[in-house]
């Protein structure tokens, strides 16, 4: 078995990380869950925060983080995350808590949630997958769903006089108080999953000054949902994703 | 703030939100979140004043529907929680009732009843019967139902909620309406820090290294497994319902006729029964205080000598089903009840009390 080759006389200097479980990803081929989760859990796994760490998963596609990450966890109900990572914060102030949401979770059923959580400056991580799609339920529009973008339900394209604009949460949250750092990462490219690395380390690094809401939208792909290859899915992510969704810091600690 | 030292049992005159908001203090609440609703908003108002005095949080969230996911998240924590509402906002919590029964949290709800259907009015009600001890989410499932009768009981069964919640790792309701909530009456309370209390291990705090992550969730995609779960909560309920339930009785020993109701209307029904036994028709008045579990086995053989049965709510007939269940067409089981806010009076429910005896002498004649 490759699991008890001894590696003579070589250093390891890449591993899994311990803070993730055995259980293989669900994720389809090419899906940037599996790296974001991975990120989030390799941060954890180097600030030594496994046991002082609580994550909420939502409803969508990482319905089952609990399953991949090696910490406390709780599933909240569709929308509900920011309500549960406040009752789990507020009850222990001095744990790291994060939620894991997809678009439609946190931008279309969870609104009111993700602004008030926010807007309270509750002292939590807040970690949004846009993937523009509602994946588990087979590839539905959201809210974050570009202009003429065909999915299961805008057939004909997103049009948006009948069925609304695409959501740019992330600006909308940098827009209040309570938000200490608000930023949009990526991780179709590797430049990116290490920008996005750092972001995701700043926002549970932040957690120890006490002073708001972090808040990072990871852009992300859906090759099933998209009806795309993987390899065509981040082709397709840079040339219509990015121009929407431009990436990089929105709110940083000290500047407003 | 400086925090104030644990007050000792105490006899008050309060209100019967109030009351509540005190006893859940004194019961070691750790955390309560809720919105404002009437005719229950100075339960989060009385918090707001005492909790930072005190002990424990309040917040005020943004919806009821936040408030309830709140409740999950800090009971998934290991606290002891309460929230409150009343009808229009209980509705909105049942999404996260059912997954707060599901995922097996310990906590405490409670529904000033107010006069519905719709926004309706915030005048006293016992519509929400069905809601409150049926289900009212989505799935198979119960919450342990309260109904306390007096200030005192409002502040008690907040003792005797979190009790039953942590024993059984379920929801506790407390189901009161507008006039108990707004009443003033004398109350006994208990001393603080009197409940004892502990860290549940199954709680999500941070998974130390020598076990396996906590993982609090209603989520069980194997129909087998969803199956497996569903049994355990039945067997649970099963116990409860041998185990648990609550009721009064008032002159029931030799009544002819036995008068069930809960909460408010039970003590319109006290003076009926008194008023009745003053014209010589030998009344009785059974109360439950607990609606889910049911006195059931109790009305059964009640139902042995009784002539007749008059159920009254304020509603249009709910509680009544689970008496003629009880009954099981052993002898008449007939109802009284006003809606949409009304109190019925003792002299009205008397009035009905009198044609149901006519009716049932000429029958026997």
């Amino acid at each position: 078995m490759e699991d008890n080759l001894v590696l003579e006389g070589l250093e390891v200097v890449y591993h899994k990380p311990d803070t993730l479980t055995e259980a293989p990803f669900h994720y389809c081929p090419g899906c940037g869950h599996g790296v974001a989760h991975r990120l989030i859990m390799e941060v954890v796994e180097e600030m030594g925060i496994e046991e002082q760490t609580i994550g909420i998963a939502p409803v969508g596609c990482s319905v089952f983080a609990y399953h991949y990450m090696k910490i406390d966890m709780q599933e909240a109900a569709h929308g509900r995350a920011c309500a549960v990572a406040t009752g789990v914060k507020r009850l222990l102030p001095e744990k790291y808590v994060f939620t894991y949401q997809g678009d439609g979770d946190l931008a279309a059923i969870g609104t009111a949630e993700t602004i008030h959580t926010v807007n309270r400056g509750e002292n939590l991580a807040i970690f949004f997958i846009n993937n523009a799609i509602y994946g588990m339920t087979g590839g539905q529009m959201a809210p974050t769903s570009l202009c003429h973008q065909v999915t299961s339900t805008s057939p004909y394209g997103r049009e948006e006089k009948a069925m609304g604009f695409p959501l740019k949460m992330t600006e909308l949250v940098a827009h209040l108080p309570g938000a200490y750092y608000v930023t949009r990462q990526a991780v179709h490219t590797p430049n990116a999953v290490r920008k996005c690395k750092k972001a995701i380390r700043n926002a549970f690094e932040y957690q120890k000054e006490n002073k708001g809401t972090c808040f990072v939208e990871i852009v992300s792909n859906c090759p099933s949902g998209w009806r795309l290859t993987p390899l065509d899915s981040q082709k397709w992510l840079e040339e219509n994703m990015l121009p929407m969704y431009k990436l990089g810091d929105i709110k940083l600690p000290g500047k407003d | 703030m400086t925090k104030e030292p644990l007050k000792p049992r105490e006899v008050k005159l309060m209100k019967g939100n109030e009351a509540l908001a005190e006893a859940a203090i004194r019961a070691g609440m750790d955390a309560y979140f809720g919105y404002p609703i009437t005719p229950q908003s100075e339960v989060l108002e009385y918090l707001t004043i005492e909790v930072p005095k005190r002990s424990g949080l309040v917040l005020q969230a943004e919806s009821e529907v936040a408030a309830i996911n709140m409740i999950y998240g800090a009971s998934g924590a290991g606290g002891r929680v309460m929230t409150s509402s009343s009808s229009p906002g209980i509705s909105l919590m049942q999404e996260g009732l059912s997954y707060i029964a599901s995922a097996e949290l310990p906590c405490l709800v409670v529904n000033v009843n107010r006069g519905g259907p719709g926004l309706g009015t915030i005048q006293p009600s016992q519509g929400d019967y069905f809601q409150s001890t049926k289900g009212g989410g989505h799935g198979d499932y119960r919450l342990i139902v309260l109904a306390p009768a007096s200030v005192q009981e409002m502040a008690d069964f907040v003792f005797d909620g979190f009790v039953l919640a942590e024993k059984y790792r379920g929801p506790v309701l407390i189901l009161a309406d507008g006039a108990l909530g707004q009443m003033m009456e004398k109350v006994d309370l208990k001393a603080e820090g009197s409940l004892p209390k502990t860290v549940p291990s199954w709680a999500t705090r941070g998974r130390s290294k020598d076990r396996d992550p906590n993982i609090i969730t209603s989520l069980f995609i194997q129909p087998e497994k969803m199956e497996q779960i569903n049994m355990r909560l039945q067997a649970k309920y099963k116990i409860i319902a041998e185990k648990e339930v609550r009721y009064e009785e008032y002159h029931t020993d030799d009544a002819d006729y036995i008068l069930v109701a809960y909460g408010l209307s039970a003590r319109i029904v006290r003076k009926t029964v008194d008023l009745a036994r003053e014209k010589g028709i030998k009344a009785g008045l059974l109360r439950p205080q607990t609606l889910f579990p049911f006195p059931s086995v109790r009305i059964a053989e009640l139902a042995k000598h009784a002539k007749a049965f008059l159920d009254v709510e304020m509603n249009a007939g709910q509680m009544v089903e689970d008496v003629r269940l009880a009954v099981n067409g052993k002898t008449e089981v007939f109802f009284k009840g006003r809606m949409g806010g009304i109190i019925p009076s003792p002299e009205e429910i008397l009035e009905e009390l009198e044609r149901i005896d006519e009716k049932i002498v000429a029958y026997q004649e």
